[in-house]
């Protein structure tokens, strides 16, 4: 029985892979419309002056920005950049823009495909606790697993409320590429639990480390698009040539970055709630609430490198570019415990069953 | 100029509580914290430092000078700690001494230029016509009633808002009445008690760590330990725990250890799924006895401290006769796991009693299995076809020299090796129950039978609860700090010309606040519908006339943050 349903699950869990790539492909193609859009509203505004062309390429932009829910401070940036008595056309192409990227066949292809990889996904997640017959988090590869599920859930629900599914060929790679390495590396059959991980705090502790997981990915993948928005309209401001069409069509790098914020101080609680929850834990299972285990280290790490973020922000001269690195160091740090510290490190957190 | 020495003393404490270097020295505590998981610690695994030194003798002790094997107690590491924590407290009692002030304070005058504040809208409250016409003329009626009018708006936004758990104050100005309103109090409480907690945290761990202690003993089934300074095999006391009587009297008596193997699902025969010491207690001279289980999740407390199961082995119990067949060792000695399937070494020193001195290195398979050259291991750590086997060497056992000797371990390079090895001789083999004749006719060995160990671990932390209630505190104080939002609200109220009301909103956000436009728009609308005003549709428009690239909320001198 349980042979069987671990097959079914793995089953599943290759046909979610499918998925997620095409659903990769769509959301890559959606980028690929996107910076053709922005090109063709580019060459029909047809605009003389390089500052004119400065200040509709940032319309464009910030148009975009308009509709997430930071919209008061992007209208802000828009109608700041707007020149007085403008080219009065103008408005009509990018409205055009506007409705091309909401209707954009692609991007509803690849919001589809994921929720249904998603859905063949936590199919293979289930599956897999039942034949296991306990929370499938166990080991390397369950982690993987889960872990994977649960930042894709999170995209998905994040995207529910905020536009950020540009995103999607971001996530969809990262499951993708996380997915495939744990299918061929870190596979283990179903084996019981060993005495340290009898315990409640392994359903608390681990999952909601995934949660943090999950939004410090969607933070990064923020991050990320933010430093290249921010490039991108430096290199406009000095009226130099851009590359990357399609970032024209999102959000401003300060939208980008309170979106990134928001984010990553949900993970950052979520954080520190793991912290806590697997100091409790160790307490319990080892006779000590903190021992400098590598794990522990890394996760003290990854928390420290979070503060400074949010301290960041707060301070003159960091916020912008210079925090933005710093998330971005902070999940690199994230996926490094996982994929690295886990496997090749010493010491308590023995449980990858490799 | 030249600074004096409080002078400089100054700077240098203004320069440790800015920002900026709190910044980097969190960084900096966050990059000294990596060689601590690249290089094995003595505290979280001792045995892997004295693996490198063997591995690396000629770099571990240029690494050990830089304390690279105690990181996170170094001078170093501890150097960045305190002064981010100096920092800290340098920031968190000016500002905890701003925020008692906020507190009791009036919410700061409305500014003269609303329409440059975030979320600017206005809406319009028709002239009122006066009810009972007064003496004088008709616009000084007018005007009285538009003060009326104008007075009951500015009532019924401060009540709103008071409802709204604003504070508010009411302004006048030379062309009309505002209402000034703060709310959010709570994210700078809870700013500040994260990182108080996070200093309490500190203060918790360096107090428990010095007036706690931990210590370890093994513990074979039928045995009973007592809490006592000399009944430990190790005993870490912290730097303040005096020796002697301090102990909390209580006694562990291990009466069987239940364990349980896997025998079904052939990807993990033999993993263990539970250990559980069952034990009775005693505490201090009180006689009853209570029982008690141990598992490896769930400790034992009991005097103020927690008792975990952290391992088990097998004790095989062994009687050696001398050739007249008086018995002159007895015992059940514990022997330490080599592998997951428990094949076991252990040593047997039987020091008097015999012609010579004899010292024995055994090994305990609980389920034998001969390999192909003819050597046994245990495929099962379930006692299903026990076997012990001895190599006997004869000789001095360095006992009496009063050189401290392990139990563990046989110096054999002064002794004679009887049986198994080169010696042609077949090592002894025992099963449980069964005896065998000892090499050279010095008398006989018997394997009684096998008991199981514990090893037990005794945990005294006097502040591990408050390091628990700072950790409660670090994540209320975050989640309040981070999505409490702090704004102030204005609403203004000014008498046009031609008789009627023009009401202002607007907000700024003290901090991150993405709901600010959202939260002034819904109170200019629900105060609009009390009022019976209504929007202008040029009014929408006037606010992005003169707004900056950057938020307003940026423009206001930057506070710092701890």
């Amino acid at each position: 029985m349980t042979t069987v349903l671990s097959q079914f699950s793995i089953l599943c869990l290759y046909s979610a892979m499918g998925v997620y790539a095409l659903a990769f492909i769509a959301f890559a193609m959606d980028l690929a419309r996107r910076g053709a859009l922005a090109t063709v509203a580019e060459a029909s505004a047809a605009l003389p002056s390089a500052t004119a062309r400065r200040a509709q390429s940032a319309t464009a932009a910030s148009a975009v920005g308009r509709r997430g829910p930071d919209g008061a401070s992007s209208t802000r940036v828009a109608t700041a950049t707007l020149t007085p008595g403008g080219p009065a056309g103008r408005g009509m192409e990018h409205d055009e823009v506007q409705r091309s990227i909401a209707r954009s066949a692609s991007l509803k292809v690849g919001i589809t495909l994921l929720t249904f990889g998603f859905v063949l996904h936590l199919a293979a997640d289930i599956l897999r606790g039942i034949a296991a017959a306990r929370v499938p988090w166990a080991n390397m590869f369950e982690f993987s697993m889960t872990g994977t599920l649960i930042i894709v859930g999170v995209f998905l629900l994040v995207s529910l409320r905020y536009d950020v599914k540009f995103l999607g060929a971001f996530i969809s790679g990262l499951v993708l590429v996380l997915l495939g390495v744990s299918t061929v590396r870190y596979y283990v059959d179903v084996v019981p639990l060993p005495p340290a991980l009898q315990s409640y705090w392994l359903v608390i502790h681990v999952l909601v480390a995934s949660l943090a997981t999950g939004m410090f990915a969607i933070g990064f993948a923020l991050s990320v698009v933010q430093l290249l928005q921010a490039r991108r309209e430096s290199l406009l401001a000095e009226a130099k040539a851009v590359k990357l069409r399609f970032l024209a069509t999102l959000p401003t790098s300060a939208t980008l970055e309170n979106l990134s914020y928001r984010a990553n101080i949900v993970g950052f609680i979520l954080w520190t709630f793991t912290l806590i929850a697997g100091a409790i834990w160790a307490e319990k299972a080892w006779g000590k609430y903190w021992g400098w285990d590598t794990k522990e280290v890394w996760t003290f790490i990854i928390w420290v490198v979070y503060a400074g973020y949010i301290h960041a922000r707060a301070t003159r001269g960091w916020r912008g570019s210079r925090s933005a690195w710093l998330a971005i160091i902070g999940f690199s740090a994230v996926m490094f415990n996982f994929g690295i510290v886990n496997i090749f490190f010493k010491g308590l957190h023995s449980y990858s069953g490799l | 100029m030249k600074l004096s020495f409080t002078g400089w003393l100054r700077w240098f404490w203004r320069q440790l509580t800015s920002m900026r270097t709190a910044l980097f020295l969190l960084l900096l505590l966050a990059i000294a914290a990596v060689p601590g998981s690249l290089v094995p610690q003595r505290g979280a695994d001792p045995n892997g430092v004295t693996q490198f030194f063997e591995a690396n003798p000629k770099l571990a002790p240029i690494l050990d000078s830089f304390q690279l094997f105690d990181v996170y107690t170094s001078v170093w590491f501890s150097a960045i700690y305190l002064l981010l924590f100096a920092s800290l407290i340098g920031c968190v009692i000016p500002r905890t001494a701003h925020h008692l002030r906020a507190l009791r304070a009036k919410p700061p005058k409305t500014p003269i230029r609303l329409n440059r504040m975030a979320g600017y809208t206005t809406r319009t409250i028709a002239a009122a016509e006066p009810l009972s016409p007064r003496r004088g003329s008709a616009q000084a009626a007018r005007a009285q009633a538009g003060t009326d009018a104008s007075g009951a708006a500015i009532e019924s936004a401060r009540a709103m808002l008071r409802k709204l758990r604003y504070r508010v104050a009411i302004f006048t100005h030379p062309d009309g009445v505002s209402v000034s309103a703060e709310r959010g109090y709570l994210r700078e409480t809870g700013n500040l008690v994260f990182h108080i907690a996070l200093l309490g945290i500190l203060f918790a761990v360096g107090f428990g760590s010095g007036f706690g202690y931990d210590g370890q003993r093994v513990v074979v089934e039928g045995q009973t330990f007592v809490n006592a300074l000399v009944n430990y095999d190790t005993f870490n006391p912290g730097r303040f725990v005096k020796g002697g009587n301090t102990l909390a009297p209580y006694s562990i008596g291990v009466q069987k250890l239940d364990v349980d193997y896997e025998t079904q699902n052939k990807h993990a025969v033999g993993q263990p799924l539970d250990y559980t010491a069952h034990v009775t207690t005693r505490q201090g001279n009180d006689a009853s006895v209570q029982k008690a289980t141990i598992k490896v999740n769930e400790p034992l407390s009991i005097g103020g401290s927690q008792v975990y199961l952290l391992g088990n082995g097998v004790a095989p119990t062994i009687t050696v006769r001398n050739a007249k067949g008086t018995v002159v060792f007895h015992d059940s000695v514990p022997f330490v796991p080599q592998d997951s399937n428990l094949t076991s070494l252990g040593v047997v020193k039987v020091p008097d009693g015999l012609s010579s001195q004899i010292g024995m290195i055994g090994f305990f398979y609980p389920t034998k299995h001969e390999l192909p050259n003819k050597t046994f291991t245990s495929s099962f750590p379930g006692f299903n076809d026990p076997m012990l086997s001895l190599n006997v060497y004869s000789g001095d056992l360095g006992l009496d020299a009063g050189v401290p000797r392990s139990v563990y371990s046989l110096d054999i390079s002064t002794m004679t090796q009887l049986t198994g090895g080169k010696t042609a001789v077949k090592p002894i083999e025992l099963v449980p129950g069964a005896t065998a004749a000892l090499p050279n006719g010095m008398g006989t060995i018997s394997l009684d039978g096998v008991k199981r160990y514990v090893s037990l671990s005794v945990h005294h932390d006097p502040t591990i609860g408050w390091v628990l209630f700072f950790s409660v505190c670090i994540v209320a104080g975050l989640l309040t700090s981070l999505f409490v939002p702090r704004r102030r609200v204005w609403v203004k109220v000014a008498a046009q010309a031609d008789g009627s009301l023009l009401v202002e909103y607007a907000g700024l956000a003290r901090g991150d606040d993405p709901g600010l436009d959202a939260a002034v728009a819904a109170i200019a609308d629900e105060h609009a519908a009390q009022c019976g005003a209504v929007q202008h549709d040029d009014a929408a428009q006037q606010d992005d006339s003169d707004l900056e690239i950057h938020p307003v909320s940026e423009k206001i001198p930057e506070k710092k943050e701890t």
